[in-house]
């Protein structure tokens, strides 16, 4: 089937869509994007994480034929040209990448909180990312960036 | 495989009548996780998230909240938190914030799973369950009727679930859930209890601790008969131990890979004492408040 979504702004035409297809395998396969990571198709590991209509979603766990004529907002479309988006340049700063697998995911997870809630308390950040795991960082580092992209954004630091 | 996308309800259940074996998909939380794992090859799936109006809610004109299949969890939260507090409880303890955010009670309904998060409190705050289809029109089932089995619901193969119906609450209400972790778990067992002051009752579900979701009906005559409603005096813990111990006796476990049956039917006991005893304090409070 034919699936006509918006990608990050772009409208997009997809064919030869298969009815029972995820988002996600459209997204990587089909439009190229391979930002949302595959690591466990059921909506355990958030390194699928986008954003459908403004709500970050699992993109595994939408069928492909429900994003019909929805916007689509992937890590890809963060980033505005080649300046990094805020949360994106505090993960690097930080270190909380290492494999980097879990990264776009916790990526947009952590830029709809800040965008939400201005300053997270550190509960708050870990409820908000309690879907997104990570195999190599302990989360610390991880904790880190989301404060200081928090900070940045409400101009503390 | 076919993928159907009915604009109207009307067009849902035609579908729906048409092609029984279609799989009614809203959040897909449930439904992509067993096609992704090739569990499951419907015919077709039959997508609701285009179906306007499951995703509203309404105050009835009984009075009563009708909630659309389609509401999420998510909005179940900042929406109706106030009112139907014992739900909103359990719905913030479903998943992540992503399943959060796509995940329904119409979901939780047509999975039937005994560890649904939902089933607790909605038969402690006895609701009901709209259901429809093209040939027979609409019909309302109580909670306590709509579990049937493990994964198996008194929706019929034409059926599609339209809303639940629940009361406002007008007591406190609270939900409690064992897991490993305290985020993205299945309940190993669950409890929910509602108090009903005007009726001077306590409304109970127990949750994944039996074939179905259902309610600890001696608990609740117990608490009816035996509680302060009027005078409001402190929980006694004689009464609050015993509370627990009917709680647990409902229970029907069993042992799997999450828990034991002898460790559910305890924990069961424990949630119920102390969900009675947090209510119970606020049930008191609100009347110092008031005083
Ligand atoms: C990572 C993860 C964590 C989870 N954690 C929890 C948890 O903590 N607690 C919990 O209870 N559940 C949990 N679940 C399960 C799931 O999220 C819930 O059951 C949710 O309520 C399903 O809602 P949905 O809209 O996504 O349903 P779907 O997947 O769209 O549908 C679920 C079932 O209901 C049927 N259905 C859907 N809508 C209708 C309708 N209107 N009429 C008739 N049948 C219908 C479908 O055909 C399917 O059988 C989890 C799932 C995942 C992937
Ligand atoms: S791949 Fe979607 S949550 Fe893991
Ligand atoms: S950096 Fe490797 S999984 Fe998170």
């Amino acid at each position: 089937m034919r699936v006509n979504l918006t990608v990050n702004g772009r409208p997009e035409e997809v064919d030869g869509v298969w009815e029972g297809e995820s988002l996600l395998y459209v997204l990587r396969e089909r439009v190229g994007l391979p930002g949302a990571k595959n690591a466990c198709e059921q909506g355990e590991c958030g390194s699928c994480t986008v954003y459908l209509d403004g709500l970050p979603v699992c993109a595994c766990l939408v069928a492909a034929g429900q994003a019909e004529g929805r916007q689509v907002r992937t890590v890809e479309g963060l980033a505005g040209g080649d300046r990094l988006d805020p949360v994106q340049e505090a993960f690097v700063e930080c270190g909380a990448v290492q494999c980097g697998f879990c990264t776009p995911g916790l990526v947009v997870q952590a830029h709809d909180l800040i965008e939400r809630v201005g300053a997270p308390s550190d509960e708050e950040i870990r409820e908000a990312l309690a879907g997104n795991l990570c195999r190599c960082t302990g989360y610390e580092k991880i904790m880190d960036a989301v404060r200081l992209a928090a900070a940045r954004k409400a101009g503390t630091a | 495989m076919e993928f159907l996308r009915p604009a109207t309800w009307a067009e849902a259940l035609a579908a729906k009548a048409g092609l029984p074996e279609a799989v009614p998909v809203q959040g897909g939380t449930d439904v992509m996780v067993e096609i992704n794992f090739d569990v499951r090859r419907p015919p077709a799936l039959l997508d609701l998230t285009r179906v306007g109006d499951l995703a509203d809610w309404e105050v009835a004109a009984d009075g009563r909240l009708r909630v659309g299949a389609g509401v999420t969890y998510a909005r179940l939260i900042a929406e109706l938190g106030d009112r139907l507090p014992g739900l909103a409880q359990a719905a913030r303890t479903v998943g992540s914030p992503q399943i959060r955010n796509r995940g329904t009670v119409g979901g939780n309904l047509g999975a039937a799973s005994p560890a649904g998060d939902s089933h607790p409190p909605l038969l402690a705050t006895g609701a009901e369950i709209e259901v429809a289809s093209a040939a027979r029109g609409t019909r309302m089932i109580p909670a306590t009727e709509f579990y049937r089995g493990v994964k198996r619901s008194a929706l019929a193969p034409d059926e599609l679930v339209r809303a639940f119906w629940a009361p406002p609450a007008t007591g406190p209400q609270y939900f409690a859930k064992v897991g490993t972790r305290n985020a993205m778990v299945i309940a190993v067992c669950s409890f929910a209890v509602a108090l009903h002051p005007g009726e001077r009752r306590a409304g109970t579900g127990v949750g994944s601790a039996a074939p179905t979701p259902r309610r600890a009906t001696a608990a609740e005559e117990f608490a009816a008969a035996e509680l302060d409603w009027a005078g409001r005096a402190p929980l006694d813990p004689g009464l609050a131990a015993r509370f627990g111990e009917l709680a647990a006796a409902a229970a029907e476990p069993i042992d799997d890979v999450r828990g034991t049956a002898a460790y559910r039917r305890h924990a069961i006991a424990v949630l119920a004492r102390r969900t009675l005893a947090w209510a119970w304090h606020d049930y008191r409070k609100e009347a110092a408040a008031c005083a």
